[in-house]
């Protein structure tokens, strides 16, 4: 019995196949989840998500979203979806050097801007650690 | 008979806008490929969220959240989503037949996007509450404060039910005018035809109508999900309305330019014509005068 997995994101569909099993970040901790699953729905977190199939394990940095899970099949939705091989590590430091510096820009301003830009900075930061965060541990293992 | 002056002028003043036209299609072009591959490639998180929901709605107990609901007024609120600027075909008009003839019951607020629907609804006198100027190309975080305005209006019990009428943008040449129910959480048409309705998914979503285990617990999960739903939803239905607009215009400026061509054509041909019945009857009058003096 085979476990769908389906990832979209805004962008894209990005993974769409069958696959052994998926391990995700959930609401309460990292969840495994394998075919016959029991229906459940939460929310994602920012980290890492790997599926297996025949034997061998794709891993993913994700960011937050929902997940559906029935029997048969695993939805994730979610603002970030990318494999560990197209972490662009340098491009990601930079990119939290900079969300990091507009944060303080804007904290420096004070709350005249308006509570959507910090939280798209905080959003845009914590990806960005998402990112790295994956890359990094697969790159020592 | 006109003149071949006055047939050159008019040839002149077509070719002008021939190449205007030419121009407004070029530009609408380069801007319709990016806004349909937005369109395109945001459609499955739309979709895919709205066919979660959809299911999420009939497992879940009653007034599990204030979105599943119809809201205790009497009202009805309906955004609607046009375009800035002219010259894009029946697009705009399409739009407002299919609004007007949908016979909305109750009393109607309106909402708009865009300066077409506002100059129209104002003109048949309809009640608008705000407009959203949301320039080109659109981002997402222009959107927010039509949604959070649509959202907080809803939450306070004032209106049953929140729609939207936009165009959906199906082709280049097929834009299809629909008015869909974004509040409470109902089946929505983005694009093409609802992709659920295909037997096999409605099965999988028929079989799985069991219970859901939630996690943390179902309020939790809709409190988060739920406003992004509606943002999400909401930016998806102006993804695909500013595909048609960039389409149709695309479309209207082509029919343009070859009209103009062709007028070019037949304008050139009559110039022609005139010109060498002038030089014919000229000749005649010559070859009469010297004949009469010999």
């Amino acid at each position: 019995m085979p476990l769908k997995l389906e990832i979209v994101t805004p962008e894209a569909r990005i993974f769409s196949d069958e696959v052994d099993s998926v391990v995700l970040p959930g609401a309460e901790g990292e969840m495994g989840v394998l075919p016959q699953h029991a229906n459940l729905v939460t929310t994602l977190n920012h980290g890492e998500l790997f599926y297996t199939k025949g034997g061998k394990s794709n891993h993913l940095a994700v960011g937050e979203g929902l997940v559906e899970i029935t029997g048969t099949t695993t939805r994730i939705l979610t603002d970030m979806a990318i494999g560990v091989e197209d972490i662009d590590e340098k491009a990601v430091e930079e990119a939290l050097e900079r969300a990091k510096t507009a944060l303080e820009a804007i904290k420096a301003k004070g709350h005249s801007t308006g509570d959507e830009e910090v939280a798209a900075t905080m959003a845009m930061i914590q990806r960005s650690t998402a990112q790295l965060h994956v890359k990094r541990k697969r790159r020592t293992l | 008979m006109p003149s071949t002056r006055d047939i050159r002028r008019r040839i002149k003043s077509v070719k002008s806008t021939a190449q205007i036209t030419k121009a407004m299609q070029l530009v609408a072009a380069a801007k319709m490929k990016k806004a349909q591959d937005q369109a395109t490639n945001g459609r499955a998180y739309a979709e895919t969220m709205n066919k979660i929901l959809v299911a999420l709605k009939e497992a879940a107990e009653d007034a599990a959240h204030p979105y599943f609901d119809e809201g205790k007024g009497s009202k009805t609120l309906v955004l609607v989503i046009a375009s800035d600027k002219g010259l894009c075909g029946a697009l705009n008009t399409n739009l407002f037949k299919k609004l007007l003839a949908s016979k909305l019951e109750g009393d109607v607020d309106y909402l708009t996007i865009g300066r077409k629907a506002t100059q129209t609804l104002g003109r048949l006198r309809k009640n608008i509450v705000a407009d959203f100027p949301i320039k080109d190309p659109a981002k997402f975080t222009d959107l927010r404060a039509a949604g959070n305005f649509i959202q907080e209006r809803f939450r306070s019990g004032e209106y049953k039910k929140v729609l939207v009428a936009f165009n959906n943008f199906i082709n280049t040449v097929t834009v299809v005018p629909t008015l869909e129910q974004l509040l409470p959480v109902d089946k929505v048409q983005l694009g093409g035809k609802r992709s659920y309705e295909d037997p096999k998914t409605a099965d999988v979503h028929a079989a799985s109508k069991l219970d859901y285990t939630f996690e943390p617990s179902a309020n939790a999960v809709f409190e988060g999900i739920l406003p992004q739903y509606v943002n999400n939803t909401l930016f998806q239905m102006l993804l695909e309305a500013r595909a048609s607009e960039h389409s149709s215009r695309m479309v209207a400026m082509k029919n343009a330019t070859d009209n103009a061509k062709q007028m070019l054509k037949d304008l050139t041909l009559e110039y022609n014509k005139v010109r060498q019945a002038a030089i014919t009857s000229e000749l005649l009058e010559i070859t009469t005068a010297k004949l009469a003096l010999e």
